[in-house]
């Protein structure tokens, strides 16, 4: 039994992972459906999120009311935020209907359904620093629900700067730290097979 | 679904094809990215210009002058909000908890004094000067009194232009109009940010205070943002918003929660626990039995079942 730590990181986490499963280059003859598309768009539209956020990370919090540039890189993140919800919604209504869970892929749907619950609040907090009456009426409206169960006394969303800082830095620190747990988990137990798949033999990994 | 099936939990050994992930990965990046582009290059995004202290007090001054005297008189949203500004209320409760009274007050704010006598120390009218000593020197119950009668002149008269001041106002009406003055010439949203630090980040005070006037709710209506006018999930223009709160607004739309006094907190308890549900679904009694018992996967594996004539 080896008292290195690094050995044991490696064992838990690389060797776990044959690379085949990884980066595959077959799958189960089953996974041939239109709704494997949509966990991949999601992927997608996150990407284009982060890179557009980027941008406007780089330029500063008030760039695109001034510039015709800065607006469509405003657009473009929230567009990308408006797909990426449609594809996030159509992906988990599909693995719902597929009982995806199964299999001990219960995990991959507690981590999925993290992901949606951190991308409402990393949205929530994107609508609270634009700049605009948007923001202003967002901010005057949503503080009292969250008030009203004691979070407003750590969470204060007319503090433009507190929700900035959240949305940029620890939100999509932890979104993505999930994204990727997630993913592993995918990748790890494989795509679940259809719920009539005939029994085969052995069992087990 | 109780019991664990074997071809669920084993690596499958039955026929393969190919499958390439990256590249299934660049198309859909593409593709997304495309698509995006063209969406943002089409429909653009709402840019309403924010509410100043200046815009409202320039284009509702009545309303202003209103709402101050409604600061003064502790009648406002602000004044009588409770945790986490201030104990003027115990704040909502979830039944016997009073989740917001628990929190204490964590962000102070003490309307009468941040959003009117402060700022009011950056007048250089005398009369103003006048007035706020003449308010502070005088008794609780007095300034209650005069602010209280202030305001139901204006009520009364529809307009504080037409209230004709005499002396049963007190200074309410000098210190009014001094925040008045204030407002439209600027100096006021500067003065309720800046508090704390010459370079804010945290807009409570002015946005608190505009939320307390008649103005900024208008404004709202017609922008049609508000709670009844499924507002939660709106956004200014046709724009789609954010349509995933589609639950969170419906359920201000339906008894008990829409004539109750605590229907925020109730609300937030009911969606914290359709939450857990969804967290929760694979274990959840029935509801893990639905897969099967709507038959939505054979759709999505029709190809496999065809093939396996199953």
């Amino acid at each position: 039994m080896t008292t290195m730590w690094t050995t044991k990181v490696r064992r838990a986490t690389i060797e776990k992972i044959d690379p085949q499963d990884a980066l595959p280059d077959n799958q189960p003859s089953y996974v041939a459906s239109w709704i494997y598309v949509f966990g991949v768009a999601t992927l997608a539209a996150l990407v284009v999120i982060i890179a557009s956020g980027f941008v406007l990370t780089s330029k500063g919090a008030t760039w695109w009311h001034t510039s015709s540039v800065g607006h469509y890189w405003n657009s473009v993140h929230l567009w990308a935020v408006e797909l990426f919800f449609v594809f996030m919604v159509v992906h988990l209504w599909g693995k719902f209907w597929m009982a995806a869970w199964r299999g001990r892929r219960f995990q991959t749907w507690v981590t999925g359904t993290f992901c949606f619950l951190g991308s409402l609040a990393t949205a929530f907090t994107g609508y609270l620093i634009q700049g605009d009456f948007d923001s202003q009426w967002i901010a005057t409206q949503a503080k009292d629900g969250l008030n009203s169960v004691g979070i407003g006394s750590f969470f204060n969303t007319l503090n433009s700067g507190q929700a900035l800082l959240l949305h940029v830095a620890l939100l999509p620190f932890v979104v993505g730290i999930i994204v990727v747990w997630h993913i592993i988990l995918v990748r790890k137990n494989g795509v679940v097979p259809p719920l009539d798949a005939k029994e085969i033999a052995g069992g087990g990994k | 679904m109780s019991k664990e099936r074997n071809v669920d939990l084993a690596k499958w050994s039955g026929p393969k094809r190919p499958y390439d992930l990256i590249k299934e990965l660049v198309i859909a990046l593409v593709v997304v990215t495309l698509l995006i582009g063209a969406c943002a290059a089409i429909f653009s995004s709402p840019d309403e210009r924010a509410v100043t202290l200046q815009q409202w007090s320039q284009t509702a001054p009545s309303d202003f002058v209103a709402t101050t005297t409604g600061e003064l008189a502790g009648t406002t949203i602000s004044a009588a909000y409770g945790p986490p500004y201030n104990n003027a209320a115990e704040g909502l409760k979830l039944g016997p908890l009073k989740l917001q009274k628990w929190s204490g007050v964590t962000i102070p704010v003490n309307p009468s004094s941040d959003f009117v006598l402060t700022p009011l120390k950056s007048s250089i009218d005398p009369d103003v000067a006048t007035a706020r000593a003449t308010w502070l020197s005088a008794s609780t119950d007095q300034q209650t009194k005069w602010a209280q009668d202030y305001a139901a002149a204006i009520e009364t008269a529809g307009d504080a232009s037409k209230v004709t001041v005499d002396a049963t106002f007190g200074p309410v009406p000098v210190l009014a109009n001094g925040l008045l003055h204030l407002a439209q010439e600027g100096s006021l949203d500067g003065l309720l940010t800046t508090e704390v630090t010459p370079l804010p980040g945290d807009f409570t005070m002015p946005m608190l205070f505009l939320a307390d006037g008649g103005y900024f709710d208008e404004l709202g209506a017609t922008k049609h943002l508000h709670g009844d006018q499924w507002g939660m999930m709106n956004e200014t223009g046709s724009y789609p918003g954010q349509s995933w709160l589609w639950m969170f607004s419906f359920l201000y739309q339906i008894e008990p929660f829409k004539s109750s006094e605590n229907a925020d907190s109730e609300i937030f308890a009911m969606l914290m626990l359709l939450t857990l549900g969804f967290v929760f679904m694979p274990k959840l009694p029935f509801i893990n039995r639905l897969p099967r018992l709507i038959p939505f996967h054979r759709l999505i594996w029709r190809r496999y079942y065809r093939d396996n004539n199953l």
